[in-house]
């Protein structure tokens, strides 16, 4: 997994690469902690992440309860059928916003 | 024990199987050696990723609590059956007896708040594959999951 977090002034874009398991979340976990704070607009670019594991999904209701608190609008982006599938029957669909 | 195997499939090829030592950093040994299987299957890249997410939690569980706090070894198996053609993917453990399918199911429509994560890598492994199976044998923890190919 590689990451690429950028940031523009309140504005927060995380772009995710290969797999989000166990063995990644850690790190992934860290790019949020690290650009969250202040961010008013936290995008999760989702279009080259292969798949997530619950270890990853940990970290997305982690990121969103920060956001929620903290009045910053998150949301994931380029989702793919795999990925969506995975967040469907754990039934985040329903707490994350995706475009 | 959720969902019962199929009696009426035959076994077609001699199982392949891997034992390393129940780490997290050994997850991708693991993953690498049943992609390796997968492949050679033709298998969906759909298929390939559910099955990849199994293998990261199920491994991962073993990896966290079977052995805590020391470590231990695990084995990995997979078998293929043939009309219709299947996978079977066995993890083993001689650590604490302990049944993953026995747990509770998440409540998935909670709010981000109240939304706990336990137990939520087994329900999406439930989810994602075709059977999936628990017993504790001759001192062993046997978890096995299916997926159709």
């Amino acid at each position: 997994m590689t990451i690429d977090a950028k940031r523009n002034g309140t504005e927060v874009v995380i772009k995710v690469v290969g797999r989000v398991d166990s063995v990644t979340a850690p790190d992934f976990e860290k790019a949020v902690n690290e650009n969250i704070e202040g961010a008013e607009s936290l995008v999760f670019d989702f279009e080259n992440l292969d798949y997530i594991s619950s270890a990853g999904l940990r970290v997305l209701l982690m990121s969103q309860k920060k956001a929620n608190a903290n009045s910053c609008k998150m949301k994931l982006i380029n989702v793919n059928e795999t990925v969506n599938e995975i967040l469907e029957v754990t039934g985040f669909l329903t707490i994350l916003s995706i475009e | 024990m959720c969902i019962k195997f199929g009696k009426e499939s035959k076994k077609m090829n001699q199982s392949k199987q891997m034992t390393v030592e129940a780490t997290v950093e050994n997850i991708e040994l693991i993953t690498n050696f049943i992609n390796t299987e997968l492949e050679a299957l033709d298998c969906p890249m759909k298929a390939q990723m559910q099955i990849d997410v199994a293998v990261d939690e199920l491994f991962g569980n073993i990896a966290h609590y079977a052995y805590n706090p020391e470590t231990g070894p695990a084995t990995v198996m997979i078998d293929v059956e043939e009309d219709p053609l299947a996978v079977i993917i066995t993890f083993m453990d001689h650590g604490k007896p302990y049944d993953p399918l026995s747990r509770d199911d998440p409540d998935i429509t909670l709010s981000a708040e109240e939304r706990e994560i336990g137990g939520l890598g087994v329900f999406l492994v439930k989810k994602t594959m075709d059977a999936v199976t628990y017993e504790y044998k001759d001192g062993k923890n046997i978890l096995k999951i299916k997926k159709n190919i």
